[in-house]
């Protein structure tokens, strides 16, 4: 971390510092890295549950009469899917099929839309999304943005515990919170705030994600932390949301997602509607399709002991060519094995495959795997 | 947090601890060193027989997030290795002036230990 970088500070930073946490600078925010040891809230987020502070996280708001349409147009996954209340996750990118950002993208309303967007992204995805509302949209009336980033805080509850515990929270919602199935989103109320409560999360458990105006974030978290003691939910930070997600093999963007990577290289098609009618990358990637894909990500288990493998080692295969580099790497606090994800050049490498890995100037088996690699017995 | 600095020790600069037998140097890590460190998920030691200079990296640890270098505190052979931080890194954290030592060496130059840090000198440098 430069001294002279100046990092923001989420609504929770006082708590941070009260629980002893080890911060660290994260995409220009000083966040909590761990409170009492990665692997420990790693596996008790596996467990029991875990609370994150995702402040640092960006919404924006986008509504009116165009919204849909626009964001049809924007970004890759098919918000007519969506109906009110409901979310998916979605990329955005540029006209060469490049990767600007992945996001989740929730309707609140038939015309309403909010989307939750990497804290390190904030700014360009801001910027890069006003640019497209002026060219995509005919009528400007009919397409309202704003960045509501500064405003609100968010939390994410993850585990087996979390709906028993979130579940409690009452606030004039609709349906019983406990009750919510997943990508589902709906306003409920604290203490006469509205808020927003989903089913999502980064880590592969059940749990929900809170969006909230930060002046009762704090409140929030420590009423979580409270009625969650009982279930063993305990504050998680930064290090283990990594660890959780690199064993769900899910991207993190600038790792697994970049510019120069499209959604298809890494592995996303899914998320990708090209019948849906024409949007920015479009063209691109289905040229890239048509060509056949340059490189692509692969899920990889190291296969015996060895060092945790880490982003921007070499990958190369059993006979020594090289590959291309891990892009994201653990040792996994699950599986008690080094894992990770790589961005490997040339023909697909199927599950089952071979492949090595370079630890200080060290070649180590692995073996190309099926994602997730952590799976619920 | 103030960490333990046992007075029996020398200590280099770097964090490593000394306890020296006759011409043998057990070496490892203070307990500083591992709380800084947090939770080690691998330790990567020097192979017996390998001759190190003092101030020369030779083993890694790693934790979670990173990997750091160990360096020599004296000159001299590698002896004898614990193996049992390959199944059990935790080791260190847990027991870093016992379970947790590293490895054992043949000092080569006895006079080194004098340019080490004594107790005293090492908590003022981690102001304990």
């Amino acid at each position: 971390m430069m001294m002279s970088e100046i990092l923001q500070k989420t609504i929770l930073h006082p708590q941070h510092l009260a629980l002893n946490a080890r911060m660290v600078g994260f995409g220009g925010w000083d966040m909590p890295v761990q409170y009492t040891g990665i692997r420990q809230e790693h596996l008790s987020v596996r467990s029991s549950g875990g609370l994150f502070d995702i402040s640092h996280m960006g919404e924006f708001l986008v509504e009116g009469p165009g919204a849909c349409d626009f964001l049809r147009r924007c970004l890759t996954n098919n918000p007519d899917n969506l109906s009110v209340g409901m979310g998916q996750y979605t990329l955005m990118c540029d006209h060469q099929g490049g990767t600007i950002d992945d996001l989740y993208l929730y309707r609140t309303r038939r015309d309403a839309f909010l989307m939750m967007v990497n804290a390190s992204r904030i700014m360009d995805d801001w910027q890069w999304l006003t640019a497209q509302c002026q060219s995509l949209v005919a009528e400007p009336d009919s397409v309202h943005c704003e960045n509501l980033s500064d405003q609100l805080g968010a939390l994410a509850c993850q585990g087996p515990a979390a709906r028993q515990v979130i579940g409690r929270m009452e606030g004039e919602e609709t349906q019983p919170i406990a009750q919510m199935a997943k990508n589902q989103i709906q306003l409920t109320h604290w203490q006469g705030t509205p808020i927003w409560v989903a089913v999502t999360g980064y880590t592969g458990e059940d749990g929900y994600e809170l969006i909230a105006p930060n002046s009762v974030i704090p409140a929030i978290w420590a009423w979580i932390l409270e009625q969650g003691q009982a279930a063993e939910i305990i504050p998680a930070g930064l290090g283990a949301r990594d660890t959780l997600r690199t064993e769900m093999g899910y991207p993190l963007y600038g790792h697994e997602l970049s510019p120069e990577i499209s959604p298809l290289e890494a592995g996303l098609g899914f998320f990708v509607d090209f019948n849906k009618g024409d949007f920015t990358g479009r063209q691109a990637m289905l040229e890239a399709r048509e060509r056949g894909l340059s490189k692509r990500s692969v899920a990889f288990l190291m296969d015996g002991k060895a060092a945790p493998p880490r982003a921007g080692y070499r990958v190369a295969d059993q006979a020594g060519n090289l590959l291309g580099l891990v892009t994201s790497g653990t040792m996994s606090p699950s599986l008690e094995k080094g894992l990770g994800l790589a961005i490997l050049e040339g023909e697909a490498k199927k599950p089952g495959e071979g492949i090595q890995i370079e630890i200080r100037q060290r070649w180590y088996p692995a073996t190309v795997v099926r994602k997730p690699m952590y799976r619920k017995a | 947090m103030s960490s333990s600095i046992p007075e029996h020790l020398k200590y280099a600069k770097t964090h490593e601890w000394v306890r020296h037998e006759a011409d043998v140097a057990w070496v490892g890590i203070t307990d500083h060193a591992q709380a800084e460190l947090t939770e080690l998920v691998f330790v990567e030691l020097p192979e017996v027989g390998k001759v190190l200079e003092a101030g020369q990296a030779c083993a890694v640890v790693e934790s979670v997030k990173t990997a750091s270098d160990i360096y020599a505190p004296m000159s001299g052979e590698v002896i004898e290795v614990n193996t049992s931080l390959m199944d059990d890194p935790g080791k260190v954290n847990s027991d870093a002036f016992g379970e947790g030592w590293f490895f054992k060496l043949k000092v080569s130059d006895p006079a080194q230990m004098d340019q080490l840090l004594d107790a005293s000198g090492y908590a003022a440098q981690v102001g304990s």
